[in-house]
C-alpha cells in the first residue's frame, strides 16, 4: 500500500505557471486525474514520477521525497504518453531489458509474468516499432509492471485506442486498482474516467479544480446554469412563459435570437416542453450554447 | 557500469545506417593513406601531415561528435530515456555505461584506423604511428566525454559540438596561439610529439601539462555529466 502526496505543490516554466498551488493525496485504488488539455495533467504527472522539480511544495511517496530519489522506482512503475520505446528491439527484448534494469533476481519469468498479464505474448517476437498504437501502449504497460510496482503512474493511457483496446486496459488497470495498488492515470475525457476512477481530481489551468467520487464531479457538472439558445414559432410568448416560472435566471431575446440560462437543468428539461405545449408555442430547436468540456471546466474554476 | 544500459546503447548506436557510416569514412582514411603511400612513396612529413591534419584534427573530432551525442542525445530527444530514469540505477552509473561505448566506438573507428594509416605511410619507423595512434586514443576518450556531457545539457549538442571542433580548434587556434592551450588537438599532439622519435610534430602544450588537463576534462565533464542527468527534467507534451 503507496500513498502518493502532493502538498502545496506549483511548477512554472519562466513566466507561465503549469500547476498552481495544487495539494492532494493519491492513495490505494484507482485515481482519475481529468482536465482539458494543457490543464498541467503532465506536468503533475512528470513530478508524481520525479522527472521535474517543483518549483514549490513537495511530492513525496510514502513520506519520502520523489525527485532526485532513483530509488523510488523500486517502488514506481510508469507508464509514459510519448510512444518511443527503443523501437529496434523485440517486445520480449524491450521488457526483459526493462526487467534487468530493475536489476531483478530472475529478468526472463519477470518479463514473461509482464508480458502474459498485458496478454502480449502472441507479438513478443515482432520489433516494438511494427507494433499498433494499442500494442504499444501494452507493452509499455508490460514494461511498468515488470517489477510488480504497488504504484502505477499512466499519462494519457487511452489516447489513440480502439474501444476493444480501451476495455481490455480497462479491465486491467480495475484489477490493478483490485488488488490494491496506487494506480492514477490522466485523460481529458470524462466519459473514461468515471468508468473506471473510484477517486477523480480535476485539474484545470493549472489549478485543482475539484475533487470526490465520480457521482460528485458529475453533480458538479450538471448542477450549474446552462445555456441554451432556442427557437420557435413565437420566440416573445415563448420568454413571457419561461419567465413567468421562475426555474430559469435569464431569458434574453435579442435580435430576434431567444436564449436561456436554466438553472437546475433536471428542471429545465421537463420545464420547456411543458411550458412550450401550455402556451400552444412550437419549438424548432433548442441548442446548448456552452456543452463543451472546457466550458464545463471553466464553471468548476469559477465556483 | 550496466551490461544492459552498454546492450542498448550500442545496439541503439550501431544498428542501422549510422554504423556504415561510420566505417566509409574509416576506410575513406584508409584509402587516402594507401593512395598517398602509393603515389609519394615513403615521406615521414607527409604522413604526419596527413594524420594530424585529416586524422587528429577532422577524423577524430567529428567521430567523438557523432557518437557521443548519439549515445544519449536520440534517447532525450525522443524522450525513451524515460525507461532509463525509470529505473533504481544511479545517474552517474548510466552515464559511465554510455561513455564506455562511445569510447569504444570512437576508438574503434577513428583512433585504430588513424594508427593502421600510419602504418601504412610510414610503417614502424621513428614510432610515428604509434604516436598519432596514442593521440587519436586519447583525444577519443576526451571527445567521447566533453560531447556526451554536451549532449546531456542541450539539445543543440551537434551545433556546439562543430562549434567548438571547427571554429575554437580549427580557426581560432590557428590566429590565437593562447587558445590552442585549451585544445584536445593540441593535448594529444602533446602526446605525438612525446612518442614519436623523429621532430615531425610539434605541439604547444607541455606533456605533463596536457595529460593533466586531458585527465581533468575526461574525469569533470564524466561526473558533471552524471550529475546533469540526475537533474534531467523530461518535460511532458503540453
Amino acid at each position: 500500500m503507496s500513498v502518493l502526496s502532493v502538498d502545496t505543490v506549483s511548477r512554472w516554466y519562466g513566466n507561465v505557471v503549469a500547476v498552481n498551488d495544487v495539494t492532494m493525496t493519491i492513495g490505494p485504488g484507482i485515481t482519475g486525474l481529468l482536465g482539458p488539455n494543457g490543464a498541467g495533467k503532465s506536468t503533475l504527472i512528470g513530478m508524481l514520477a520525479g522527472f521535474l522539480a517543483p518549483s514549490a511544495g513537495t511530492v513525496t511517496l510514502d513520506g519520502g521525497a520523489v525527485w532526485k530519489n532513483p530509488e523510488v522506482y523500486r517502488t514506481i512503475g510508469l507508464v509514459p504518453e510519448r510512444e518511443a520505446a527503443y523501437d529496434f528491439l523485440t517486445g520480449w527484448q524491450f521488457v526483459l531489458a526493462n526487467a534487468e534494469l530493475h536489476g531483478l533476481a530472475d529478468p526472463g519469468a519477470a518479463a514473461k509474468r509482464a508480458l502474459a498479464t498485458v496478454e502480449m505474448e502472441f507479438a513478443q517476437s515482432r520489433r516494438v516499432g511494427e507494433y499498433s498504437k494499442g500494442m504499444k501502449q501494452r507493452v509499455k504497460m508490460a514494461s511498468a509492471l515488470v517489477h510488480d510496482p504497488s504504484v502505477l503512474l499512466l499519462d494519457e493511457p487511452f489516447n489513440g485506442m480502439d474501444p476493444r483496446q480501451r476495455l481490455h486496459l480497462m479491465d486491467l488497470l480495475r484489477q490493478m486498482g483490485a488488488e490494491g495498488r496506487t494506480v492514477l492515470f490522466s485523460s481529458h475525457i470524462l466519459e473514461e474516467v468515471e468508468q473506471l476512477a473510484q477517486q477523480i481530481e480535476v485539474m484545470v489551468a493549472g489549478r485543482h479544480a475539484a475533487s470526490g467520487d465520480y457521482r460528485e464531479i458529475r453533480r458538479l457538472m450538471t448542477d450549474r446554469p446552462h445555456q441554451y439558445v432556442l427557437r420557435s414559432s413565437d420566440d416573445r410568448g415563448l420568454a413571457s412563459a419561461l419567465i413567468a416560472d421562475g426555474s430559469t435566471a435569464g431569458v434574453q431575446l435579442v435580435d430576434g435570437v431567444l436564449s436561456v440560462e436554466a438553472v437546475s437543468f433536471l428542471r429545465f428539461t421537463e420545464l420547456l416542453p411543458r411550458v412550450a405545449r401550455d402556451a400552444g408555442i412550437r419549438l424548432y430547436e433548442v441548442s446548448p450554447t456552452d456543452e463543451s468540456l472546457e466550458s464545463v471546466f471553466s464553471y468548476l474554476v469559477k465556483s | 557500469m550496466n551490461g544492459t544500459v552498454v546492450r542498448l546503447t550500442y545496439r541503439a548506436l550501431l544498428g542501422g545506417r549510422r554504423a556504415w557510416l561510420l566505417l566509409l569514412m574509416s576506410v575513406l582514411l584508409l584509402s587516402m593513406a594507401v593512395l598517398l603511400r602509393i603515389a609519394v612513396g615513403v615521406d615521414h612529413q607527409v604522413t604526419a601531415d596527413f594524420l594530424g591534419a585529416v586524422a587528429v584534427a577532422a577524423l577524430v573530432p567529428l567521430f567523438g561528435l557523432i557518437v557521443g551525442t548519439g549515445v544519449i542525445g536520440p534517447e532525450i530527444d525522443d524522450g525513451s530515456i524515460v525507461y532509463l530514469l525509470s529505473k533504481p540505477i544511479s545517474r552517474p552509473k548510466i552515464i559511465m555505461s554510455k561513455l564506455v561505448v562511445a569510447a569504444a566506438g570512437t576508438v574503434l573507428f577513428a583512433a585504430v584506423p588513424t594508427f593502421v594509416a600510419g602504418l601504412v605511410m610510414s610503417g614502424t619507423t621513428g614510432r610515428i604511428a604509434l604516436g598519432f595512434g596514442a593521440a587519436a586514443l586519447v583525444a577519443s576518450l576526451a571527445y567521447s566525454a566533453i560531447f556526451l556531457l554536451l549532449a546531456v545539457v542541450t539539445r543543440h549538442a551537434v551545433v556546439y559540438g562543430l562549434a567548438y571542433a571547427l571554429i575554437w580548434e580549427g580557426l581560432l587556434g590557428s590566429f590565437v596561439p593562447g587558445a590552442r592551450t585549451l585544445s584536445v588537438q593540441q593535448w594529444s599532439l602533446s602526446l605525438t610529439e612525446a612518442i614519436a622519435t623523429r621532430d615531425i610534430v610539434s605541439s604547444d602544450v607541455r606533456l605533463a601539462v596536457a595529460g593533466v588537463l586531458l585527465a581533468v576534462v575526461i574525469v569533470g565533464a564524466t561526473w558533471y555529466a552524471g550529475q546533469r542527468l540526475r537533474v534531467l527534467t523530461l518535460a511532458g507534451d503540453e
